[in-house]
């Protein structure tokens, strides 16, 4: 037994310390939940046809991939993360200060967000004002003044909606999801009503607050980053309302229907050329500095932006990614072909 | 027992009569309150019971399914010009090949009608790509097949998988009654019925109206009352207007319906072909043709589907539902055992997703997390039970591991992260890491649960053994030790139960993520089974539920192995005394 026991242990510490510095023979990607279900289907591919180990992808969320990709250039950080949205100009600089200089920035697609609800009830359609006036933790009352959001039913909004109480089920603040939602839908809702336009010009302190807080009275309930739960809660609740990526919509076709925003359905159409209102861009970057020292990294850029992953058609768009315009294909293609470096102009703040 | 049962009732206590109405009363108070205590614990027995089957019956439900896949069983031509052009024979060439239009090919030859662009997409679309790679595999394995016809299975896509395991609820039949003229073909078929034919289908899409108009109604109804608001008013007018032509057609039941797919589709199958009603009447309805019939224009046997979910809210499509009912109808479907869910890693198709790398990296996590705790923690309690001085470090000690077993296990997750990955530099997503982390987290439940094995062991067997000249060291590993090892042993299962079920402390070093390879070693990239479950049930297809469901399966299964390991070594070890 006890021989035993130290054979197994001397095992152990063996195998861990052969593991340490060895080069690695595997990709590795980290980053946004959205762009998980789409990076995971390229890297498979990529494992049956290039010739290399498959990819691991892990999904740490927007945020945390990038602190994660910006830690450093070696073979201990990973060659790339997805975003589900662009880097920000903070994140860049993080990276340049901790040596990861030359970034690789492939736009590999749109994604729309959306607020889908039962197919029990009649279609529906909702202005973003609307939507923030649903959704906002504060609101203007009747004399142009933030007050708590009174708003319990829809035609509390407006008459024209039906008269049912209002449920929203969305992602928690920790998903590139809410920040899409904040930015896509609530910002430019409160710049579409009178009073906080208003508000805009005079404090734009007071007016950021406005759009970024979310309602905390149990009418906007945090339902987790799994979407599948949403999908499920509005099959059994014909009042509610669920937001989550354009891909969970055109999946569950035959149980929920997609709100018009701004009078724009929701379809890959609209969506692509950047017309419904709540469409973002997905983004996935990779380091220069890794190509030629993890093997298949140029392959797994190629692979990602290739007609038959990323075009019109294209296994991708199977999986719900809505594609690229195709001349915003081709100059991506032109990108990796040359490995090109972001520069870090124009970057979001 | 007995003796006080037979005592007889003359002999009394002084001063206390328990034969007075009082005593009898508290008599039977008491054994009323215990029949209450005893019907409340069968009550909780069995509502415990009920949650765990309801649990167990849901997850069984959807996740047998998981279990098994359709397959089409088509000849397949292994045409040389296609897989090998060269004729060389060689591997390398052969793994090159077009496999792809060798399934086209065997589709086409059922369906030869699918000709343009489009349509015959849809048509590879049922097969999945797994099928591709199997017939490399068969190829490889036995280039001989080359130039021949062989009946191979061909694994369906998800989407037709499913429609195919719910074909029996989706599809109604009904046989059609007269004889029917066609007229017309391909995109412009007229069908004539004597007789109105047609009649119980048009009042079925009839109906369906009546449902379509109950919806305005009730629209309308939620609206508030008429003149307060201009944009109410419109809205008002234009759901009146809707209803109302609904309510016109509904009432003419003899007008003509056109069907769009909004609405269920109606086909016609004639013998092998199918047909689709884009316009219905009592007597004549106008249809596109989907697979052609055999030709002929007075058909007696032929019925009518209905595919109650309308074309826009199904994955499949009226014309892959066709394919696959005639399919199905030349006997050329079948279900099969789904072996590739124990063979295959994870996947992005859940046709080919497998649990075995989420299995084997369960497995290697728990040996690592095994191997490090059960000596760690064993010496650990030895130590602090027997050889130890009370004193008040030790109480410290004691107090600091009891607190240590109730610290969220996210924690150790983060200390991993900085410790292992960052210090000590050891690989991301491997077992090794991750069997480290999960036995911090349990290191603790060992511990307790030997200590309190330990002190279990009647004080007399190491004094005896003390007695007769052995060392305390002597006494406690020949003597004490033994016999706390059934006790030392559940507390390391229900430690080990634990490590299996947890994801959390694996997400900050990175084994929640997608791997397809199966790991060979502890320090290659591996996930776990919940975290697999945790994944799959994330993901935006259909089918992924089912495998999600049937990995919860092999999860319980695993745990039920192992708990069964844990009782058989139990009975090893057991001494009475």
């Amino acid at each position: 037994m006890t021989s035993f026991r130290s054979t197994a242990l001397l095992a152990v510490a063996l195998l861990s310390s052969t593991g340490l510095a060895a080069a690695r023979d595997q990709i590795r990607i980290v980053g946004s939940s959205t762009v998980y279900p789409f990076t995971t289907v390229v890297a498979e591919q990529l494992g049956k046809t290039a010739g290399v180990k498959t990819p691991v992808v892990e999904s740490t969320g927007t945020g945390g991939g990038m602190k994660l990709f910006c830690d450093g250039v070696g073979v201990q950080f990973p060659d790339g993360t997805n975003a589900s949205r662009r880097m920000k100009a903070g994140e860049f600089e993080t990276c340049q200060k901790n040596g990861v200089k030359e970034i690789v920035e492939l736009m590999v697609g749109y994604d729309g967000l959306t607020l889908a609800f039962s197919k029990k009830n009649p279609p529906m359609a909702l202005t973003r004002a609307q939507v923030f006036l649903a959704l906002a933790k504060n609101v203007p009352g009747p004399d142009g003044k933030l007050i708590p959001n009174p708003n319990k039913t829809w035609n509390q909004i407006d008459p024209s909606l039906p008269n049912r109480p209002i449920e929203v089920l969305g992602p928690p603040p920790t998903s590139g999801t809410r920040d899409s939602l904040h930015e896509l839908v609530l910002e430019a809702g409160a710049d579409q009503i009178p009073a906080l336009k208003a508000l805009k010009a005079s404090d734009r302190k007071a007016f950021d607050a406005a759009w970024k807080s979310i309602r905390e009275d149990g009418v906007y309930v945090e339902a987790g980053e799994n979407d599948n739960v949403i999908v499920q809660k509005l099959e059994s609740n014909p009042n509610a309302i669920g937001i989550f990526g354009y891909s969970f919509l055109e999946e569950n076709v035959s149980k929920v229907q997609g709100v018009k925003l701004d009078g724009i359905e929701p379809n890959e159409e609209s969506i692509s050329t950047l017309k419904y209102p709540a469409s973002r861009e997905l983004f996935v970057y990779l380091k220069k500095a890794h190509v030629g020292v993890v093997p298949g990294l140029d392959k797994f850029a190629q692979e990602y932006v290739s007609n038959r992953a990323a075009a019109d058609g294209g296994y991708l768009e199977k999986k719900g990614l809505v594609p690229v315009p195709k001349a915003k294909l081709a100059e991506s293609q032109a990108n990796v072909a040359s490995l090109k470096a972001m520069t870090g102009e124009g970057l979001p703040k | 027992m007995t003796d006080t049962a037979l005592a007889p009732p003359m002999t009394r206590s002084a001063g206390v009569d328990f034969d007075s109405t009082e005593a009898r009363e508290l008599l039977k108070r008491r054994y009323r309150a215990e029949a209450r205590f005893k019907a409340l614990g069968l009550l909780a027995v069995l509502v415990t019971a009920a949650f765990l089957a309801f649990l167990l019956v849901d997850i069984l439900r959807k996740g047998i399914p998981s279990f098994f896949e359709h397959r089409a069983t088509l000849t397949v031509n292994f045409d040389a010009a296609l897989i090998d052009p060269k004729g060389t024979r060689d591997p390398a060439d052969l793994r090159e090949g077009d496999y792809q239009a060798l399934v086209r090919a065997a589709l086409q030859s059922q369906f030869p009608e699918a000709q343009d662009r489009r349509t015959r997409r849809a048509l590879d679309g049922m097969i999945s790509s797994g099928a591709v790679d199997d017939l490399r595999q068969a190829v490889l394995a036995n280039p001989g097949l080359i130039g021949q016809s062989r009946v191979m299975p061909l694994l369906f896509s998800s989407d037709a998988d499913l429609f195919l395991r719910q074909r029996d609820t989706l599809i109604t039949r009904r046989t059609g009654s007269g004889p029917l003229r066609v007229e017309g073909e391909s995109n412009a078929v007229t069908l004539r019925g004597g007789g109105a034919a047609f009649r119980a289908a048009l009042a079925e899409s009839k109906t369906f109206l009546a449902e379509r108009r109950r919806a305005l109604l009730a629209e309308l109804a939620t609206l508030p009352a008429a003149g307060s608001n201009a944009g109410v008013d419109t809205k008002r007018t234009e759901l009146e207007q809707a209803a109302a032509s609904i309510q016109a057609r509904i009432a003419d039941a003899n007008a003509p319906e056109t069907l769009t797919d909004r609405e269920p589709s109606l086909l016609v199958a004639i013998g092998d072909g199918i047909l689709k009603i884009t316009e219905i009447g009592a007597n004549e309805a106008k249809a596109t043709t989907l697979i052609a019939p055999k030709p002929g224009s007075i058909i007696t046997e032929w019925s009518l589907l209905t595919l109650r979910v309308p074309e826009t809210n199904r994955r499949v499509n009226d014309n892959v539902s066709a394919w696959l009912e005639i399919l199905a109808q030349r006997g050329l479907t079948e279900r099969a055992f789904n072996a590739r869910f124990f063979q295959n890693g994870d996947s992005r198709e859940p046709e080919l997703a497998g649990i075995r790398g989420a299995l084997i990296g369960s497995a290697l996590t728990l040996m690592v997390t095994l191997l490090l705790c059960v000596p760690i923690g064993v010496a650990a309690a030895i130590y602090l039970e027997e050889f130890a001085p009370k004193n008040r470090f030790t109480d410290l000690l004691e107090v600091n591991i009891n607190n240590l077993a109730a610290v969220p296990s996210i924690v150790f997750g983060l200390l991993g992260l900085a410790v292992f990955l960052n210090a000590f530099d050891l690989p991301r997503s491997a077992p090794l890491v991750g069997g480290l982390v999960l036995a911090l987290l349990v290191l603790p439940t060992i511990i307790i649960a030997s200590r309190a094995a330990l002190k279990a062991v009647p004080p007399s067997i190491k004094e005896a053994a003390l007695g007769v000249g052995a060392s305390h060291q002597q006494a406690v590993f020949h003597h004490v030790l033994p016999l706390a090892m059934p006790g030392i042993m559940t507390g390391t299962i229900i430690g080990m139960a634990h490590a299996l079920g947890e994801t959390a402390p694996l997400l900050m070093i990175g084994m929640v993520a997608f791997i397809v390879d199966i790991p060979g070693a502890i320090t290659e990239a591996a996930t776990v089974l919940p975290v697999q479950i945790f994944l799959w049930s994330d993901l935006p297809e259909l089918a992924f539920q089912s495998r999600t469901a049937g990995a919860i399966i092999v999860l319980l299964g695993f745990l039920l192995v192992m708990n069964a390991a844990a009782v058989i070594l139990r009975r090893m070890f057991e001494r009475r005394w």
